[in-house]
């Protein structure tokens, strides 16, 4: 349970002025100076002291990240780019800080961009947040104008530019390097890597792409200390994190809560409980639509952070819990997240361009469960065949919903079968 | 040197290649659809998977770099699956319509998944449909074949220089198409129909024609220009139905040109199949073959040596000109030249006409000059090149004199005229230093320029400026000249020449004119003024029924490039042989023979009866034809003359890439060619309708 003087995003909800004196008095860009004077390396070693893991999905050490980046220039200029390209289904952790809190986004590029020498930063905005996007260019503008950014940034003899960029709203551009083609005004393709972003990306050039969470709470710890952020959660899931908690609970609501706090827990305090009590729940999707489905059983007890999300054959993902109660069609839900996968595949590469709508398409039959029981088997198999045989990751994210959804709710879908046959048969 | 296991091998390779060109280094098979050699990595058909140690999924292996210490195995379970599952996709949307399919029997995607697919299908689903594209005359297109591999717009982005095509919308709905309603306007274009491993892109002239399994395969040299394309003739029967790229680095590549692709239908129209003797009336009889051969000697033999001529065309073969040249020695007639434009070319050392530095050479070259020529026209495939350079090098500058036109890499147009290379060889433009301070200039010179009035002065202008500017050194020679007659090098070599004494082509029209010949014997020489003949006897022999056949008054038929055994010597001077694929239509004959018949009804035997003893006379009269297929390096000379030059631009060589000789301008697809992207650009008038 996060004390209340261990929140990071003290203007969340927006109560208070998401402006830059709103944001000074809430601390941030107060000794950005001395921060930035300590060094790259002190930074570097702050943030890897911290322990901050990627809040983009992956959870990627995030120090480690950085510590890729060129010590020495090769005569190339490195890139900062911050990832506000949220589109995965139920995030909406981002949109709150631009909208809220961007001061703090700000100030964190600037640091970060200190940690990897680079001297131009660019925000990947999602497209259909306009008004997020409106906010964030105010508040960059103010910035400029106070001294924080541009020339001798914060007055440390630091230069630095930050600039915004607004996609056209494919959930591929959220991709890393999607992401750096799409910037690059060609279509959001992700590359192949090796070449790592860290070595040729924007413009071939040394390039880092964060998530927006992961920046804007960087400019807390340095200020109150690795140490500190490593002391909350659990060991290697360290901090606290933005939950979106939605679906059928009484209060859904975006909530900074410590990493590793129970889901019960979690949903109980922050979100009034699941819909008609804990014992009406059926399962949740605990980060965001690319992490395989829970059941109840699994729900009880399990902890919110990446290692034991992961043990339990799911992921922290982005931490965006949908609850789903027992009135949920859970083939159908999930049958929904295939047809965004369908949808939102490139196209570029075979086992996702062909293997989404694949199984988006006896999703739909399992849904009616116009199918056969052997069909479940290859629609697995069908899964396994996409996972991990792709460029990016958005193949491994359109299988493991529909792997979660066979796990645990085979028995489900093979009632579903028989009662079509039965009614079938009666007709 | 990077060293790694591959399947328990252990193997050294270079460092900077990949994990697939390592496999095949080591002799192991990793299939592929969008990995192609030359061109760049895309990556993502997902066939060449294979396992890499510590790594956590299978890796693309034709975009892993090789690492030392790599241990890469292929033939595990989990590569295998992962094949038959990326087959399993591929096909899943893939109409399965081998048997209507233009590819079947050459189709990557049956043999692969023949090798590594399943044996039948689980999908049960409606299959994708995607409406076909309109690709132009030369390319028909069904797109729902196709597996977006992508190797088509690589291509025709990064080789054929035009970004017209691209995977257009996303995920399923992806599909190749232009961006913009179009024909794809590359000269390079059916090369994407080798490069389709499935049946989306298929020849448009050749479909539905037969099946690659039913076709007599004969490897030969391309005549549609001088660059000397290595080919292979696909013939059925007699009939030749279509004509496809071979290997050669140091040539081609694996490209051809469109027009030596598609103007094999040509081949087919307009032959000359019978001799032809005009009669009294004015008019073409069919004749016969002793008839026609009496009625040239006679008039051969009624006229003096000094007023005889005979001109060779574009498309001969090394044979028959020296056939030519013995039939006129031994009339001692003098007035013989294979420059039917009228070039000033020869003469001189063997490096005053070849395009010395070599094909390949331009794969060294930073700084090059052309100078009255459109590459891009006159020979696509060095064009090609010229790009690829352009686009791997790290200093590459390129600047053009003549007429306007339009290279597919960066060029500056500097100049229209002589005067322009004057400027740069005085030093007035900065060009200069730009060759002198390049480490492997090169100047390629359009071979029509030095059929002006003032060639020999150009000739001797661009010998001054090469050497002056470091293009011509020790190790180094850029001087070239670019032909586009493939027979040109073969004819200068063999001395086709007019002796001391002697006409050239414009000595021997203007004598024509002024009624100083009485016969003149073309060898296939269709482009020259017939109209300034006069009344000299025209004897034709050839084998299509264009301009010359008109004005002729013995038609002699002969065969085309595709029906006889042949030298042509392509423009940097390489000796190659073109081989017979099929028969030459009715009664024509080859046309050495012919005019070895010729000679014996001159009563001067020629010392040959056969090809072998012909070739070896070729050998005993140039060195340089022993030697086939190899380049010998340019010895330096003197030529050009110190003369005036007119101050006039310079003129296209080519007006119409589609139509240029007999071949090409009796083909029905060069004419849907001109019509799709030579008129548009000329303007067409109120009556095309």
């Amino acid at each position: 349970m996060l004390r209340l003087e261990d929140r990071i995003f003290t203007n969340l909800y927006g109560f208070d002025d998401s402006g830059l004196k709103g944001a000074q008095a809430r601390g941030d860009w107060s000794n950005t100076k001395d921060l930035i004077q300590k060094g790259r390396d002190w930074i570097i070693d702050e943030v890897k002291k911290s322990e901050l893991r990627g809040r983009g999905g992956a959870g990627f050490p995030t120090g480690l990240k950085w510590s890729f980046m060129p010590k020495e220039t090769d005569g190339r200029p490195s890139y900062i780019v911050v990832n506000a390209d949220e589109s995965e289904p139920g995030t909406c952790k981002d949109r709150d800080i631009l909208r809220n809190d961007p001061h703090k986004l700000i100030e964190g590029t600037l640091l970060a961009a200190v940690a990897m020498n680079a001297h131009a930063g660019y925000i990947y905005v999602r497209g259909e947040f306009y008004n997020e996007a409106m906010r964030l260019e105010a508040a960059i503008a103010e910035a400029y104008d106070a001294g924080l950014l541009g020339k001798n940034a914060c007055g440390s003899g630091y230069d630095f530019d930050l600039y915004v960029h607004r996609g056209a709203g494919a959930y591929i551009c959220g991709e890393e390097t999607a992401l750096i083609e799409s910037l690059e005004g060609k279509k959001g393709q992700p590359r192949l890597k090796p070449p790592f972003p860290a070595g040729a990306g924007l413009y071939g050039c040394p390039t880092t792409v964060n998530n927006v969470e992961t920046i804007a709470v960087v400019p807390t710890i340095l200020r109150r200390g690795g140490d500190w952020f490593a002391g909350l959660g659990r060991p290697k899931n360290t901090g606290s994190k933005l939950f979106c908690l939605q679906g059928h609970v009484n209060k859904p609501c975006n909530v900074e809560e410590e990493m590793g706090i129970s889901l019960k827990e979690l949903l109980e305090k922050h979100a009034g409980g699941v819909r008609g009590g804990w014992d009406n729940l059926l399962a949740v999707i605990p980060g965001g639509s690319s992490v395989p489905v829970i059941p109840k059983d699994v729900c009880d007890d399990i902890l919110m952070d990446f290692d034991s999300l992961r043990a339990a054959q799911t992921g922290l993902g982005t931490a965006a819990v949908i609850v789903m109660d027992k009135s949920t069609d859970i083939i159908e839900a999930i049958c929904r997240l295939s047809h965004f996968y369908a949808h939102e595949s490139c196209g570029q590469c075979t086992p996702c361009r062909e293997g989404c709508g694949w199984m988006h398409r006896v999703m739909q039959r399992m849904v009616r469960g116009q199918a056969t029981v052997e069909e479940i088997d290859v629609l697995w198999d069908v899964t396994k065949q996409v996972e991990g045989h792709t460029i990016c990751a958005l193949g491994d994210a359109a299988a493991w919903p529909v792997q979660g959804l066979i796990r645990h709710f085979r028995p489900e879908m093979e009632k579903r079968i028989s009662e079509y046959r039965k009614a079938a048969k009666a007709a | 040197m990077p060293k790694l296991t591959i399947d328990g091998m252990e193997i050294e390779v270079q460092s900077g290649l990949t994990v697939l060109q390592a496999c095949e280094q080591a002799g192991v098979e990793i299939p592929r659809f969008c990995y192609h050699e030359r061109l760049s990595i895309a990556g993502n058909c997902r066939m060449c998977l294979v396992e890499m140690e510590r790594a956590p999924k299978p890796v693309a292996s034709c975009a892993m770099p090789v690492g030392d210490g790599m241990v890469i195995k292929t033939n595990t379970e989990t590569v295998k699956k992962a094949r038959k599952g990326v087959m399993e996709f591929l096909l899943i949307n893939h109409p399965l319509d081998c048997p209507i399919c233009d590819q079947g029997g050459e189709c990557d995607l049956q043999d692969q998944s023949i090798a590594f697919g399943f044996d039948h299908s689980r999908y049960s689903e409606n299959k994708r449909a995607v409406p076909d594209k309109d690709f132009g005359p030369l390319i028909s297109t069904s797109m729902t074949r196709c597996i977006h591999c992508t190797r088509c717009v690589r291509f025709s982005t990064e080789i054929g220089g035009v970004e017209e095509l691209g995977l257009v919308n996303r995920g399923e709905h992806a599909e190749i198409s232009t961006y913009v309603s179009r024909a794809i306007s590359t000269e390079l274009s059916g090369n994407m129909i080798d490069l389709c491993p499935v049946g989306a892109l298929t020849s448009k002239p050749y479909a539905y024609v037969g099946r690659s399994w039913e076709l007599k395969k004969t490897e030969s040299i391309d005549v549609m220009d001088a660059v000397g394309t290595n080919i292979r003739v696909d013939a059925r029967g007699g009939e030749v139905l279509r004509i496809l790229p071979r290997l050669h680095e140091d040539v081609n590549e694996e490209w051809l040109s469109d027009k030596g692709r598609f103007s094999c239908d040509g081949l087919k129209k307009q032959r000359l199949d019978r001799p032809y003797v005009r009669g009294k009336d004015g008019k073409l009889k069919p004749s016969t073959w002793q008839d026609a051969l009496t009625v040239v000697a006679e008039k051969i033999k009624a006229s003096n040596s000094e007023r005889l001529a005979a001109i060779a065309g574009d498309l001969c073969d090394a044979e028959s000109m020296l056939a030519l040249k013995g039939v006129m020695q031994s009339q001692e007639c003098k007035n013989i030249d294979c420059r039917q434009d009228g070039s000033k070319l020869g003469h001189g050392p063997r490096s005053s006409y070849l395009f010395n530095s070599g094909i390949s050479g331009i794969d060294e070259a930073d700084a090059v000059l052309i100078i009255g020529s459109n590459v891009r026209w006159e020979a696509p495939i060095i064009n090609a090149r010229l790009r690829k350079r352009y686009l791997q090098a790290e200093t590459f500058s390129a600047a053009s004199i003549g007429p306007n036109w339009d290279p597919n890499f960066a060029c500056d147009m500097i100049g229209a005229g002589p005067d322009a290379i004057n400027d740069i060889a005085a030093g007035r433009h900065p060009f200069n230093d730009v060759l002198r301070n390049a480490k492997n200039p090169m100047i390629i010179m359009g071979a029509h320029i030095f059929a002006r009035q003032d060639g020999k002065a150009l000739l001797g202008m661009l010998k001054g400026l090469a050497e002056a500017t470091g293009v011509v050194k020790d190790g180094w020679n850029g001087f070239n000249i670019l032909h586009s007659a493939a027979s040109r090098v073969g004819g200068l070599d063999l001395g086709f020449l007019p002796e001391s004494g002697g006409k050239d082509t414009c000595g021997i029209i203007e004598a024509c004119e002024k009624g100083e010949i009485d016969l003149v014997y073309l060898l296939g020489a269709d482009e020259i003024d017939f109209d300034r003949l006069g009344n000299a006897a025209v004897i034709y022999q050839g084998h299509h029924g264009d301009k010359a056949a008109h004005r002729a008054d013995v038609i002699l038929p002969g065969a085309a490039y595709t029906e006889k055994d042949g030298t042509y010597v392509n423009t940097e001077g390489r000796v190659q042989l073109a081989r017979a694929a099929a028969f030459p239509p009715g009664e024509a004959k080859e046309d050495w023979k012919i005019l070895r018949a010729l000679s014996s009804a001159l009563g001067k035997d020629l010392p040959y009866n056969d090809l072998g003893s012909l070739r070896q006379n070729m050998v005993a009269q140039n060195s340089i034809f022993q030697a086939i297929d190899s380049l010998e390096s340019p010895v330096w000379g003197d030529f050009g003359t110190k003369d005036d030059f007119l101050l006039e631009p310079f003129e296209p060589a080519i007006e119409n890439y589609y139509m240029t000789d007999p071949i090409s301008r009796a083909s029905e697809t060069m004419a849907a060619c001109t019509e799709s992207f030579v008129l548009p650009q000329q303007g067409k008038t109120g009556t095309d309708g």
